[in-house]
C-alpha cells in the first residue's frame, strides 16, 4: 500500500497535478504580537511574536511540549489567550469563533469524520455554506482529483492509509478557500520516505494555491527544506526567526545552535577585534581549544564578554597531515580518531585533540583521489577550519 | 486471508462435537425457554388445569374481546415507556456530553451521584420515591410512574453514551468548526451521528426496562394507572389465568419482531461508520 502512495507520488510530482484548482486564493499576512498562554502556572506560551507574511511558507519548530499546538490553536481560534494580540490583515480577531475566521487546519491526528465517506468529508463545508448540489458535486471531484484520491471517493476513513487520510484532510481544508492554511504536524504519523514525498507535494500545493501555510513540526529537516521562514520555538519562547539560511548558519542562541543540526559547542570569552572586508574578526580564547581563536561575526564583540563558540561539523577539514593553506585565519588542531561512524556517503569522526577536548567532523565521500586513503580509527589527524565558518553565539542557556 | 481459508474456517466451527461447553449450551438454553414453552403450550390449552386437555385459540379470543383492563394497563405502560425512555435518552445524552466535555463545579460529584439509581436497591429508590411525591402532594399516577421510570432509566442511558464518547475523537468538533459549523450544527452532524449507536442502544434499555420494571413502579403507582407487570401480579390473586399466557405469547413475538428490526437497523448503522 504504503508502496503504491509513493509511486503515485512521486509519479504525480513529475506532470503538474494541481492545473485543476484555478486561480490563486485570496490570503493575508498573520500577526500575534506579545501572546501569552498559561495554564494554571505553567506558560505554554510566553509572550510570543511572530509575523507572518501574505503567501509564505511558515513554520514553526521546536521540540515536543514547546507550545507549537497552542498557538496554532490561538490562531484558528480554538484556545484563547491570556494577554496579546492576534491580526489577520491588520484587523484584531481575537474575537472571532473559529468558524468566522479565514483560516482552516489541517490536524495532527487528521479528524476526520468517521461517520461520512471520503466525498462527504470533503463536500462537509459546502454542505454548510449550502451551496447547490451541482457545484458541490465539480468542486468536490476538482479537489479529489487534486489530491488523486478518485480511486476513494467513496470509502470511509477507516479504509484508508494515513497518507490517503492525510490527502483527504489537505482536500477538506482547501476547498473552503482558506486565507491562510494551518499545518500541525501533518506528516509525523507517516514512514520516512512518504513523509519526503508529501512534503515536496504540499510545498506544491503551496505554490499553487498561493495562500499562507503555517507549518508546524519538530523535525528540523522538514522545516529547513520547505519554509520561506522558520520560528524557532523552546519552551513556549520564539527564539529566532529567519530564513532556513539564517537559522543554520547563523543561531542567535545556543539552543538554536544545537537543536538546528549539529554542532562543536564551546564556552569562550570575547578577547579583541578588528574590521575584516564589511564584517568583524573576533578574537576569543576558547579554554576547550586550548588557546585563541579567530571568529568572524557581523558586529564588534566587547572584550570581556562571555558567549559561546560553534562550528559545525561539516565545516571541518579532516586530514592526516596538516593542511597546506595554514594561515592565520585556519584554525588547526592535531589529534587521534576515537571514534568513526561511517554512514554510506558520509562519515563522522570524534577526534580527540592533544589537550583532551573532543570535536566532531562530518566529512562527504566523494572518491579515493579527492579523499585520499581512508581514515580510520587511532590515526593521528589534524583538523582545521576557517574564522569564516565558526560563529559565536551571544545568548547561552536558551 | 484466501477466501476458501475463511471457508474452512466457518466449516471446522459448524461441526458439532459432544464437548462439555455444548452440553452446557444445551442445558442453559433449556432452562431459559423451558418457561417459555410451557406458558406458549399453555396459552392454547382448552382447561386452566395444569395437564394439556385438548387446544383451542379462546384465551387468545378473550384477550382481544374482553379484557379491556389489560388492554388499559398495557397501554399504560406502553406510554409511560415511551415517554420515559425518550426523556431519559435525551437528558442522559445531553449529560454524558456534558459532563465529558465542559469544566464547571460538582463536576465529579454530578458523575458519582448520577450512578445512584442503577446500584441502590429498587426497594430504596421506590420507597424515597414515593416519600419526594407525597411530601410535595403530588397525587400518585402516570406522570409519577413517568418520572420513576426516567430516573431509573437515566444512568443507563449516560453510561452508555459515556462509554461512546470516550472513543469519540475531539479534535473532530473542532475541524467541523474550522470548516464553518456553528457548535450547534457540529453537534447535530458531527458528534450525534457518532454516537448514535450509543444513544440508540441507550433509548432500547430503556424502553425494556420500563416495561418490566415491578418494584418502583410499586410504589409510585396510583388509583387506575396499573402498569401491565402491576395488573397481571393483581390477577394472580384470582389463580393464574389462561389469558396472561396467551398475552405473554403475543410479548414473546413482539419482543423478537423489535430486537429483529434494532439488529438489522444497529447493522446498517454499524457498516456507514
Ligand atoms: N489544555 C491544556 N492543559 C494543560 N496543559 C496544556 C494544555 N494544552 C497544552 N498544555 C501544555 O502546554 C505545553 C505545550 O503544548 P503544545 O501542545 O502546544 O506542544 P507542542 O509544541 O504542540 O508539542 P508536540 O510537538 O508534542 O505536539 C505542553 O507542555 C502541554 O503539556
Ligand atoms: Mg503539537
Amino acid at each position: 500500500m504504503t508502496q503504491e502512495i509513493i509511486f503515485r507520488t512521486i509519479h504525480c510530482t513529475n506532470d503538474l497535478p494541481y492545473g485543476g484548482i484555478g486561480k490563486p486564493l485570496n490570503t493575508f499576512p498573520v500577526a500575534a504580537s506579545h501572546i501569552t498562554r498559561a495554564f494554571g502556572d505553567f506558560k505554554a506560551l510566553d509572550d510570543v511574536s511572530v509575523t507572518i507574511n501574505a503567501g509564505e511558507f511558515f513554520s514553526l519548530l521546536g521540540p515536543s511540549g514547546c507550545g507549537k499546538t497552542t498557538l496554532l490553536r490561538i490562531i484558528a481560534g480554538f484556545d484563547y489567550p491570556d494577554s496579546g494580540s492576534l491580526t489577520f490583515d491588520g484587523k484584531d480577531i481575537l474575537d472571532l469563533p473559529p468558524e468566522k475566521r479565514h483560516v482552516n487546519t489541517i490536524f495532527q491526528t487528521y479528524a476526520l469524520f468517521p461517520h461520512l465517506s471520503v466525498y462527504d468529508n470533503i463536500a462537509f463545508a459546502l454542505k454548510l455554506k449550502k451551496r447547490s448540489k451541482e457545484e458541490i458535486d465539480e468542486k468536490v471531484w476538482r479537489f479529489v482529483r487534486m489530491v488523486q484520491l478518485e480511486d476513494h471517493v467513496f470509502k470511509k476513513p477507516s479504509q484508508l492509509s494515513g497518507g490517503q487520510k492525510q490527502r483527504v484532510a489537505i482536500a477538506r481544508a482547501l476547498i473552503n478557500e482558506p486565507n491562510v492554511l494551518l499545518l500541525d504536524e501533518p506528516l509525523s504519523a507517516l514512514d520516512a520516505k512518504l513523509r519526503q514525498n508529501l512534503l515536496v507535494e504540499l510545498d506544491k500545493i503551496h505554490d499553487q494555491v498561493g495562500i499562507t501555510f503555517i507549518y508546524v513540526t519538530h523535525d528540523q529537516s522538514e522545516a529547513l527544506s520547505v519554509s520561506d521562514h522558520i520560528a524557532v520555538m523552546n519552551k513556549g519562547k520564539v527564539l529566532q526567526i529567519g530564513t532556513p539560511y539564517e537559522i543554520y548558519e547563523a543561531p542567535a542562541t545556543e539552543f538554536v545552535a544545537k537543536f538546528i543540526g549539529e554542532t562543536n559547542y564551546y564556552p569562550a570569552t570575547v578577547v579583541s577585534f578588528e574590521s575584516y572586508k564589511d564584517e568583524y574578526l573576533v578574537k576569543a580564547l576558547v579554554p576547550e581549544l586550548g588557546g585563541e581563536v579567530l571568529v568572524t561575526d557581523f558586529e564588534p564583540q566587547e572584550p570581556g564578554k562571555e558567549v559561546a563558540y560553534t562550528v559545525r561539523p561539516e565545516k571541518v577539514h579532516i586530514a592526516t597531515e596538516l593542511h597546506t593553506k595554514a594561515d592565520r585565519l585556519i584554525n588547526s588542531y592535531s589529534g587521534v580518531v576515537e571514534e568513526p561512524v561511517y554512514s554510506g556517503f558520509q562519515s563522522k569522526y570524534f577526534v580527540k585533540l592533544d589537550n583532551g577536548s573532543t570535536v566532531k567532523v562530518l566529512k562527504q565521500h566523494e572518491n579515493y583521489m579527492d579523499d585520499g586513503p581512508d581514515i580510520e580509527w587511532k590515526d593521528h589527524v589534524y583538523v582545521s577550519w576557517s574564522a569564516e565558518d565558526g560563529f559565536l553565539i551571544k545568548e547561552m542557556g536558551q | 486471508m484466501k477466501e476458501h481459508d475463511i471457508e474452512r474456517l466457518h466449516a471446522r466451527n459448524n461441526q458439532v462435537h459432544l464437548s462439555f461447553s455444548n452440553i452446557m449450551l444445551v442445558f442453559v438454553l433449556f432452562f431459559l425457554f423451558i418457561p417459555l414453552i410451557v406458558v406458549v403450550t399453555y396459552s392454547f390449552n382448552e382447561t386452566k388445569e395444569m395437564n394439556f386437555t385438548g387446544f383451542t385459540l379462546q384465551w387468545y379470543k378473550k384477550l382481544f374481546t374482553d379484557s379491556s383492563a389489560l388492554w388499559a394497563a398495557f397501554t399504560n405502560s406502553l406510554l409511560v415507556a415511551m415517554l420515559s425512555s425518550i426523556t431519559a435518552t435525551i437528558l442522559g445524552s445531553m449529560a454524558a456530553i456534558g459532563i465529558k466535555w465542559y469544566q464547571f463545579k460538582a463536576r465529579k460529584a454530578i458523575i458519582s451521584v448520577s450512578y445512584l439509581p442503577m446500584v441502590l436497591p429498587e426497594v430504596i429508590v421506590g420507597v424515597s420515591m414515593l416519600i419526594f411525591f407525597s411530601s410535595l402532594n403530588i397525587n400518585l399516577g402516570l406522570f409519577t410512574i413517568y418520572i420513576a421510570h426516567t430516573t431509573f432509566n437515566l444512568p443507563f442511558v449516560f453510561l452508555l453514551v459515556s462509554a461512546r464518547l470516550d472513543e469519540f475523537d475531539y479534535s473532530t468538533i473542532e475541524a467541523a468548526r474550522d470548516l464553518g459549523a456553528t457548535e450547534t450544527q457540529s453537534l447535530f452532524k458531527v458528534v450525534i451521528p457518532s454516537i448514535l449507536p450509543g444513544i440508540l442502544s441507550g433509548l432500547l434499555m430503556s424502553v425494556t426496562m420500563s416495561l418490566e420494571d415491578f418494584v418502583i413502579t410499586f410504589f409510585v403507582t396510583g388509583a387506575g394507572s396499573d402498569t401491565l407487570p402491576l395488573y397481571v401480579y393483581s390477577q394472580i390473586r384470582y389463580g393464574v389465568s389462561p389469558v396472561i399466557n396467551a398475552l405473554s405469547m403475543i410479548v414473546i413475538l413482539g419482543t423478537m419482531a423489535l430486537a429483529w428490526v434494532c439488529k438489522s437497523f444497529l447493522k446498517t448503522i454499524a457498516a456507514n461508520s
